[in-house]
């Protein structure tokens, strides 16, 4: 039997199937196929979570002037907020505007995928795929070390992220391959994980409370005391879920727009 | 029991997938949607944000700049029209002060004049008086010498109608009249106003 949640319960014996890293696969439940490739929900999601950004932005703009409408007003705060708060803090007023359109696109495509998990009947994070998590943190790496190459040249940007300044050349050999390690190689992957492993765990915590409750519920006993409270709990869990999803985009964003920042300060 | 795996014909049936897999499909479709996206964004809504912002910032500080010129033109008109208030204050102070020394002048004039004129009313008086007096003496020694004439005749009983010597006796008893001084004329005047 399949739960709305697209987890199995046991149909008998009282047994409980906790949910896992199955409950995160939808190839095998694919919303609909064309041709012979099997459309699955996440997929579709990242399709509506680039519609919801754009339409929202678009239809902000549409009629822009110079005194909001209510309409362009949210726009204008949404984005005023990474333009300015992250982009313009971080990068600094010289270059920032180059950046503003790759940073606010990420943080609102990261945000509504985020916001999935708690929107009634989708209620799935989209970057709990990890490859799609990956797909964001390679575009970020691609995009901080091209900013860096084109400013320092190749050699000048390994140089600057690998050799620390102010170190004596004597502590070299143990710090050069440390920093390169940390700026060039990990930065990518604590990016994907980050994210990836946020929505997952918040979507595999929601999933186990409210199957949980349920399943205590139909247990029976002591359940009908736990079942309910799992749910409360389970509540409790979905508002704390709606602050990761905000904090993780936000943290996504201010990262890239920090490694981003990185090279094109002077002084590093 | 767990799901009956029915994998898409394309990635074929498979045991649980492992959460950190890579799934290239997912990889690569998440990239052309953001750089669709990405490309929507910086297309159409980027520019027109942009515009308004920069439309705004150019509203605020032309109102800005101008509400200054407005409040400088202010100070310049209200510095010239407290110049022309002292100044106008300056202009009455020296009106009021030339029209008080005109006034006192005037004043003074009248005074001269009232005094020129007074005194020449009193000269005038005088004058008259001393004619009328005149007068009054010559009708009145006419007079008294008719009289005395007439009753010297009478009691004399000698007509003294011839002129010349009517004339002559006159004279003479008038010349003894003023020799004797002006009250005896006086009392001769009142003596004949008996009469």
């Amino acid at each position: 039997m399949t739960t709305m949640f697209g987890i199995t319960m046991a149909e008998s014996g009282g047994e409980f199937s906790p949910p896992g890293p199955n409950s995160f696969d939808f190839g095998a439940v694919p919303l609909f196929t064309v041709g012979e490739y099997a459309v699955t929900k996440p997929v579709v999601q990242l399709l509506l979570g680039a519609l919801v950004v754009f339409v929202f932005f678009y239809a902000a703009t549409r009629r822009a002037s110079m005194v909001p409408g209510r309409m362009q007003f949210a726009g204008e705060a949404a984005y005023g907020m990474v333009r300015n708060s992250i982009a313009r803090d971080i990068i600094g007023s010289h270059d920032y505007r180059k950046f503003v359109p790759y940073l606010v696109t990420l943080f609102f495509f990261l945000l509504v995928n985020n916001a999935f998990a708690s929107i009634p009947l989708i209620q799935f994070p989209t970057f709990s795929r990890a490859s799609m998590a990956y797909a964001l943190a390679a575009l970020s790496w691609v995009v901080y070390n091209a900013v860096g190459i084109r400013k320092h040249g190749f050699v000048g940007y390994l140089k600057l992220q690998s050799v620390p300044s102010g170190v004596t050349p004597l502590m070299y050999p143990l710090l050069v391959p440390l920093e390169f390690f940390s700026n060039i190689l990990v930065r990518p992957v604590t990016l994907a994980l980050r994210l990836f492993a946020n929505m997952f765990a918040g979507h595999l915590l929601l999933i186990l409370f409210s199957t949980g409750g349920l399943f205590l519920i139909e247990y029976g006993g002591i359940g009908y005391i736990a079942g309910p409270l799992a749910w409360v709990l389970a509540i409790a869990i979905s508002f704390l879920e709606l602050l990761v999803q905000f904090l993780q985009a936000y943290v996504f964003t201010l990262l890239n727009a920090m490694y981003i920042s990185g090279p094109l300060a002077d002084e590093h | 029991m767990q799901n009956v795996i029915i994998r898409a014909a394309e990635e074929g049936g498979h045991a649980p997938e492992n959460p950190l897999g890579f799934v290239p499909v997912e990889f690569a479709l998440s990239l052309v949607v953001f750089g669709i996206l990405l490309f929507a964004i910086r297309k159409f809504v980027v520019p027109r944000f942009e515009q308004t912002f920069a439309e705004r910032t150019a509203a605020i500080e032309g109102g800005l700049s101008a509400a200054e010129t407005k409040q400088a033109e202010a100070d310049a008109k209200l510095a010239e029209l407290e110049k022309q208030l002292a100044d106008a204050r300056h202009e009455a102070a020296r009106i009021r002060e030339e029209a008080r020394e005109q006034g006192a002048q005037i004043v003074a004039e009248m005074r001269e004049q009232a005094q020129a004129e007074s005194s020449r009313i009193v000269e005038h008086g005088k004058t008259q008086i001393e004619a009328e007096r005149q007068q009054a003496v010559t009708s009145l020694r006419a007079e008294v010498g008719a009289l005395a004439t007439t009753l010297a005749g009478r009691i004399v009983g000698e007509s003294l109608d011839d002129e010349a010597r009517q004339s002559r006796v006159v004279e003479r008893f008038l010349a003894d009249l003023e020799s004797d001084g002006s009250t005896r004329l006086s009392s001769t005047g009142t003596g004949s106003g008996v009469n």
